[in-house]
């Protein structure tokens, strides 16, 4: 058998999650490849992570549309993880000689790579998220984990008390050690929440998950079974408190408000830190080019992108195309899209290669619409064209090509003066 | 292509922009907000298929081997062959040599070896994009023993220093070559770039080195003109070549012209250059931005008309920088005002500056300042 070199620790990311709240975003890419923040992925947040804290082996779990995050995650090159021993691997799920199975779980998904963790030998195993936005250093988070001999650390956040019941909430004692875990409890006793973050002591991981396999009436998932199957059985959990930003980008609107965080110079999310850098692949592209005439404040852009027209609150990525005359405002606009001169774009994520024609009128401002209900973040998915001076009403979400003018939104949440403005000509 | 070797000297002309190359050589000037000169003839290649370059350097070649890696920015790192870098003294008899054909000499072990059947030689003192294969094949169908890419320029009184004008009979074959002429007005420019089959090159090298001829333009291309075929190979698209301060700003301005940008950057030909992780591009509340490019890095919150700012530039509230050139990490600092500047790496101006220098004369800030 192949030697391995025994690690200290790997990390396993979570990668398959469909993302179904992200709607059309994620039809043909799971969430954690979902662009973000003018040239990043979401999982390029964890990934560095990762790397930043001296981890050099990482497991990718994917299993939803896998092929673009394969791509994507290649060699690892650009995170630094091409290495001789170790480096990154993407782990879909597989047949094995006792049947196939997808991963049913998020516990089931870490089970079913035992063989791949064993491999390494590590003394710990880190189990991450692809899909949240946060820089963190791991290292602190091991440092306490062997400070407290604990079997399973797991990082914890104060979340908004109304917020609680999204999440799996913990209560713990004064030296850490966790008391209590609810997975989205209706009645949350406390406003410390799991960020889905564990540190595990591997021979505490193998023994858990092998008993959790055996248990039928398991969901075969860490917040709902194996987190309190531990703490029945005594085990010594600690909440590893973290500070700083964090950000779920599970749904549009989340993923909409994370991105504008980058804009707002007093969230602790800093991507020009060199201490602490955010890896990606980069498209190889000449610099950006502002035009004569436009206006660009507020807002982050990247390279390949040209903008003549105004741009405020938003975020550019690679090659996007702002024409003379057109308007980018509260939106986020996702690698190679045009928007064509005369359009005016308002609080929408359009995503990659569409093309918003001349004079169409996408998405509104909330101070343009009466009914606040009827406001919403507006969503044109992969590859759609709207047709030159169509309206895309507030809130909607575009999969095909969209022709509809003004004259047939009567239902549609746009004002009448916005409709006024986009009338053919 | 494994069939052709490519040979690029990154540190011919140095002396002719001596402001910008007393610590990097010609290869590593940094041009275009995010390109280093090496970066448009290695991607010319790379793009062309080439998949053996060797990279000759001679003097502060530091910067240029960190920039270059492994190649694989390039796609030039290779299980066998790929990028090779040849510092001098790579042999031992080989020391500081004097010309193209002393620094051939001392890699023929290389040339040799290599499986290729022509080499394309080529220098670092042009912003351009091409292909070679065109190029190759008309070498191979004229039987010409080197072919030499030109083009019918018009060239302004000192553009022809340090460099070769050809004049060509009807049939393109090179008649004579011409090294730095007093020349103005239209003229065939040869562009540093050659072709011939690698026997004909040991060949060349090895009899030059035997009668102490150390020049490739003049003991080759000039001397041989009569007696070998040599053909000129006409190439149309954009080039600037870089000759002076002047010309080395003019060339960075010449890419806000969308026009040149569109022939120096099309998606197919991607100019590639060494990644440096930076973040997006950040503008703030009161910048205002027209006609510029921008590298990813750079913090924007004052004013830039006109100019290329390379990647991690800050220019602080109220700074004004206009037809400027600013490198790589410099900071600019609140209510500074920059006119006709080109500031070097890492530079900072102060909070309420004021630098002008004219079209004509854009004044140059050295490396690591303070003002």
């Amino acid at each position: 058998m192949l030697k391995y070199h025994k690690k200290k620790w790997i990390a396993m990311i979570l990668a398959g999650g469909q993302g179904s709240r992200l709607l059309s975003l994620t039809k043909r890419l799971a969430k954690p490849a979902v662009p973000f923040g003018g040239k990043y992925r979401i999982i390029d947040f964890t990934l560095s992570n990762c790397v930043n804290s001296g981890i050099d082996t990482v497991g990718v779990l994917t299993q939803y549309q896998p092929l673009l995050l394969n791509e994507y995650i290649g060699n690892g090159q650009p995170w630094d993880l091409d290495r001789v021993h170790g480096g990154v691997f993407v782990l879909p799920p597989y047949q094995q000689s006792t049947g196939s199975d997808w991963y049913t779980g998020t516990a089931n998904a870490i089970y079913q790579n035992l063989h791949f963790i064993q491999r390494y030998d590590p003394d710990y195993v880190l189990i991450l998220s692809g899909d949240h936005i946060y820089k963190m250093d791991y290292s602190r988070m091991l440092h306490f984990h062997r400070q407290k001999k604990a079997d399973c650390t797991i990082a914890a956040l104060e979340v908004p008390r109304h917020e609680a019941s999204r999440f799996g909430i913990l209560a713990s004692d004064e030296d850490g050690r966790i008391t209590s875990f609810e997975e989205k409890p209706a009645q949350p006793k406390s406003n410390m929440a799991s960020m889905g973050i564990y540190i595990f002591s591997t021979k505490t991981l193998i023994r858990y998950l092998e008993e959790d396999a055996e248990n039928e009436a398991s969901a075969k998932d860490f917040g709902k079974n194996v987190i309190p199957a531990m703490l029945a059985s005594g085990a010594r959990l600690y909440a590893y408190p973290f500070e700083g930003y964090w950000k779920d980008v599970g749904t549009i609107d989340s993923l909409w408000e994370a991105n504008m965080d980058l804009l707002d110079p007093s969230k602790p999310l800093d991507l020009g830190d060199p201490q602490w850098k955010i890896y990606a692949r980069n498209a190889v592209r000449p610099p950006q080019y502002i035009g004569h005439g436009a206006v660009v404040q507020n807002s982050i852009v990247t390279e390949g992108a040209e903008i003549y027209g105004v741009v405020d609150f938003s975020v550019l990525f690679a090659s996007v195309v702002v024409e003379p005359g057109a308007t980018v405002r509260d939106s986020i606009v996702m690698p190679g899209t045009v928007i064509r001169s005369g359009a005016v774009v308002d609080y929408a994520i359009i995503a990659e290669g569409c093309e918003i024609g001349e004079r169409a009128r996408v998405g509104s401002r909330p101070e343009d619409t009466p009914d606040k209900s009827q406001w919403g973040v507006t969503v044109i998915a992969e590859g759609v064209t709207v047709a030159p001076g169509s309206v895309v009403p507030a809130k909607a979400v575009v999969d095909d090509n969209w022709d509809i003018g003004p004259q047939h939104t009567l239902d549609a949440p746009t004002s009448a003066k916005e409709v006024g403005e986009v009338v053919r000509a | 292509m494994k069939n052709l070797l490519g040979i690029v000297f990154s540190n011919s002309h140095k002396h002719i922009i001596s402001e910008l190359t007393p610590n990097r050589c010609m290869g590593s000037l940094p041009v275009g907000g995010r390109y280093r000169l090496i970066d448009f003839v290695l991607s010319t290649l790379a793009n062309s298929g080439v998949e053996d370059v060797g990279v000759i350097t001679q003097t502060n070649y530091q910067s240029l081997m960190e920039h270059l890696g492994n190649g694989r920015e390039w796609d030039l790192s290779r299980k066998s062959g790929g990028l090779v870098i040849f510092p001098p003294f790579s042999r031992t008899e080989s020391g500081m040599y004097r010309g193209r054909i002393d620094a051939l000499y001392s890699i023929l072990g290389y040339l040799r070896s290599s499986p290729a059947t022509h080499v394309i030689i080529c220098d670092c003192d042009m912003i351009f994009n091409t292909t070679y294969e065109d190029m190759l094949l008309s070498h191979i169908d004229s039987g010409a023993d080197i072919t030499i890419l030109y083009k019918k320029m018009p060239l302004e009184a000192d553009a022809a220093k340090d460099a070769c004008v050809l004049s060509l009979a009807e049939d393109g074959r090179v008649q004579d070559v011409m090294i730095s002429p007093p020349v103005a007005g239209e003229h065939n420019l040869y562009l540093n770039i050659m072709i011939t089959s690698k026997s004909l090159l040991e060949y060349l090298v090895s009899s030059c080195y035997s009668h102490n001829q150390y020049s490739l333009a003049r003991d080759i291309l000039q001397a041989k003109a009569g007696q070998y075929h040599i053909h000129a190979y006409e190439y149309t698209g954009y080039v600037s070549r870089l000759y002076s301060l002047q010309s080395y700003y003019n060339a960075n301005m010449a890419l806000l012209d969308p026009q040149v940008r569109r022939q120096l950057f099309p998606r197919e030909m991607p100019i590639y250059t060494r990644v440096r992780d930076e973040a997006p591009v950040r503008y703030g509340l009161g910048s205002n931005v027209s006609n510029s490019l921008l590298a990813d890095g750079c913090v924007v919150e004052g004013e830039v008309e006109n100019s290329i700012l390379f990647r991690g530039v800050t220019v602080g509230k109220k700074a004004k920088v206009k037809n400027s050139i600013i490198m790589q990490d410099t900071v600019i600092g609140e209510n500074s005002q920059l006119e006709w500047v080109m500031t070097d790496k890492n530079v900072t101006v102060r909070e309420g500056r004021m630098l002008t220098g004219f079209r004509t004369y854009p004044i140059y800030i050295a490396k690591g300042s303070v003002i």
